[in-house]
């Protein structure tokens, strides 16, 4: 049996800092881009053309059968190329927008399906008291329907982006420096990868933990 | 001889809420004794306290001479015993008909397949089902699975019977199957203890018929005398009475 | 665009051996169906077991199974992955060390490890998914198995789970779909598993295209044939007249 040594963590503070601002804000770039994509996918899906909602349906079917990983790893090489055949030149996206794209396209598919939901469960009453008013498809969805919609879903979403908080981790398979994968080469460094990958466990733990206690607070609240 | 089911002094509480007070009666071998009250009155929770289904803090309750609030005895023994109920009729929607009638003889008595099986069909068959033995309990009627329900609970060889508002979950027309049921089995002399606002059912067959109201027995005496002078009553028997003889 | 699609490269030789492509897909394929389903039989298990401690009365069996459930609930599944793979080996006693070390393959010990991990992760999911389909039974279906007698085990066994399961195989089926899509992390820990295959693919033959689409093919196919033989087992279980918000 080996002791643990956690003194070598004080140090790599600020290193690990670093780390966790990258995770935090790969999190909220594909939160706010996943949540868009996904509410167009939603009203998509929900449209009465045919084309618009099969191809909205396919394009979930398709990204929640396949890994994250994959996306990922897929990206990484891919989006590359796209941005060359676009601007006809090689240009250098790196792993972090590879993987932003990723993280957005992968999931609006899951958003999507939470806004469906959500949107579905505002009675039909309110659209055509909407129409009624003289209000467009779009005022009405936007004034009326989606941000009822919005706050009922809310706790839903809020849990996806938990989940997404810690897929973020993934990002660890093409090598961008986030919170975990700091946590692992630093431990690498000092040679104390167990005591790192203890502290990266529990931070991702208290912050999990922390952000969904207070969501299902959230939750009861909204529901009385 | 002792009474088959008393209770002394049964209390309950819910936290602080205090359901059950004070709760004393007997029911003797033989007998059949009707409770009733207005909802909430505890006249349920009452029932189920016999069989242990809910506990109670403080008195006592004998079964056939076992204690049911020592916690040395073995209640599923004891519940084996006694025959229950339930106002949802509470079939297993997963099993068949048969298979509802046999599992508890066959994993709880030890009988074998064949005897739980002649018992289980016998019993439907007194209540007229047997030519649905082989469907499940969602595709019967609820006057039919209530039926199957007191089939099932005599296919144990109860000593006693607990029936907990057997017909208030039916439709107006399916109540009379199910009350001929029982007004037989009590002809037959089976010792029943029912909660209900059956009142025909209480003239027809009861010995005595206990009113409860905000957790106390408010009255308990013979039939006769329930039915006989509604002015004796305590006024909230009377009031409760009025509202349920209207219909 | 000037990509050259040659959906041939996976009937080209891989220069090792007389391997082509398509059997690196092929083998691959096979450590995923391994992975997830020795996972997966550790994840229902475990998971059904946390699940019925979640529902009982002792306070300290369900406190143990939600603490379980929230742990695993909370950190990255790469995390766990690394806990398992790194950090647990560390801690064994000086021969099992040597043993996961040395004497084991490579592809074992990754192997190993990746099914603990997804096994235990999995189950918690499962956990909270039994706990709600016990909790969405009605409360007098426990009754009404107590009332017959049957121990507290025989009522999960014979009343409670029986029909839970039926109820939780759409939410159960997603899950085992995942167990799946999250097998493809055993690639950071080189298992050679579809993920790994196709990277190493995509790299060796400069095919980067086909590689990958063929990968997500196969996951796609993959996923559509667990959710059709899931649907079959769902009706296979289907008990006439339940389901359907049968009360």
């Amino acid at each position: 049996m080996m002791g643990f040594d956690f003194s070598q963590i004080g140090p790599a503070l600020p290193g690990l800092m670093d780390g966790m601002v990258l995770t935090l804000k790969l999190l909220l770039l594909a939160v706010s881009g996943g949540v868009a994509l996904g509410t167009v996918l939603a009203l998509m899906r929900l449209s009465s053309n045919r084309l618009l909602s099969g191809g909205a349906k396919f394009y979930v079917n398709y990204f929640r059968s396949i890994p994250l990983l994959l996306v990922i790893t897929w990206f990484y090489f891919v989006v590359p190329l796209i941005f060359k055949w676009i601007s006809g030149e090689f240009v250098a996206v790196g792993a972090f927008t590879s993987c932003l794209v990723a993280f957005m396209m992968f999931e609006a598919a899951y958003y999507a399906e939470i806004v469906r939901a959500g949107v579905q469960s505002i009675s039909k009453g309110q659209l055509n008291a909407a129409y009624a008013l003289g209000m467009t498809y779009g005022q009405a969805m936007r004034l009326i329907i989606l941000p009822q919609a919005f706050r009922k879903m809310m706790p839903l979403l809020l849990q996806q982006s938990i989940i997404l908080f810690q897929d973020t981790s993934l990002v660890y398979a093409v090598g961008l420096m986030d919170f975990l994968n700091t946590a692992r080469s630093k431990g690498d460094i000092v040679g104390q990868p167990n005591e790192f990958l203890i502290l990266a466990g529990v931070v991702y733990f208290v912050i999990s933990f922390g952000a969904s206690t207070v969501v299902k607070r959230l939750q009861k609240r909204l529901a009385v | 001889m002792s009474a088959m089911i008393t209770l002394k002094n049964v209390s309950k509480w819910y936290g602080d809420f205090q359901v059950l007070t004070d709760c004393s009666t007997a029911v003797e071998k033989g007998e059949v004794v009707v409770v009733c009250g207005p909802s909430g009155s505890g006249k349920s929770t009452l029932i189920k306290t016999v069989n242990a289904l809910e506990p109670f803090q403080k008195g006592e309750i004998i079964v056939d001479g076992m204690s049911v609030g020592d916690p040395k005895t073995d209640l599923p023994k004891l519940r084996a015993r006694i025959g229950m109920v339930f106002q949802n009729f509470e079939l297993f929607p997963h099993l068949s008909i048969t298979e509802n009638l046999t599992i508890a003889q066959e994993r709880v008595l030890g009988r074998s397949k064949d005897e739980a099986r002649q018992k289980g069909l016998h019993y439907l068959d007194r209540v007229g089902l047997k030519a649905h033995a082989a469907k499940f309990p969602g595709q019967l009627s609820g006057g039919q699975q209530q039926r199957v329900a007191i089939a099932r609970a005599l296919s144990m060889d109860p000593i006693a019977m607990l029936f907990d508002e057997p017909t208030s979950a039916l439709d107006p027309e399916m109540v009379n199957e199910v009350l001929d049921v029982m007004v037989e089995l009590a002809h037959e002399g089976m010792t029943m203890m029912c909660v209900t606002h059956e009142m025909g059912f209480a003239r027809k067959v009861a010995n005595r018929v206990i009113f409860m109201d905000k957790g106390a027995i408010v009255e308990d005496c013979a039939k006769e005398e329930f039915f006989g002078d509604i002015k004796a009553r305590s006024e909230r028997a009377q009031h409760f009475l009025s509202k349920i003889l209207q219909h | 665009m000037n990509y050259n699609w040659d959906w041939n490269v996976f009937f080209k030789s891989t220069g090792i051996g007389k391997e082509i492509y398509l059997d690196w897909f092929i083998s691959g394929l096979g450590w995923t169906i391994a992975v997830a389903l020795a996972g997966w039989i550790i994840a229902l298990a475990l998971g059904s077991v946390l699940g019925v401690m979640r529902t009982l009365p002792n306070k300290w069996a369900a406190r143990i199974a939600t603490t379980y459930v929230e742990l695993f609930r909370n950190v990255p599944l790469l995390v766990q992955l690394f806990i398992w793979y790194f950090l647990v080996p560390d801690l064994l006693p000086e021969r099992a060390q040597i043993w996961f070390k040395q004497d084991l393959s490579p592809a074992t010990s990754a192997y190993l490890s990746v099914v603990v991990c997804l096994g235990l992760f999995t189950a918690a999911r499962v956990c909270e998914q039994v706990r709600t389909g016990i909790q969405a039974l009605p409360k007098g279906q426990n009754y009404a198995a107590m009332a017959m007698g049957f121990q507290q085990a025989q009522v999960y066994r014979y009343v409670l789970l029986p029909q839970a399961f039926r109820i939780i195989i759409p939410p159960l089926t997603s899950e085992f779909l995942n167990i799946f899509k999250n097998s493809s992390v055993a690639s950071l820990i080189g298992l050679m598993e579809l993920l790994a295959q196709t990277k190493q693919t995509a790299e060796f033959s400069a095919n980067l295209f086909e590689a990958f689409t063929l990968a997500t093919v196969i996951y796609f196919v993959l996923n559509m044939s667990l959710m059709k033989f899931m649907g079959w087992v769902e009706t296979r279980l289907r008990v006439p007249g339940m389901m359907g918000g049968a009360k």
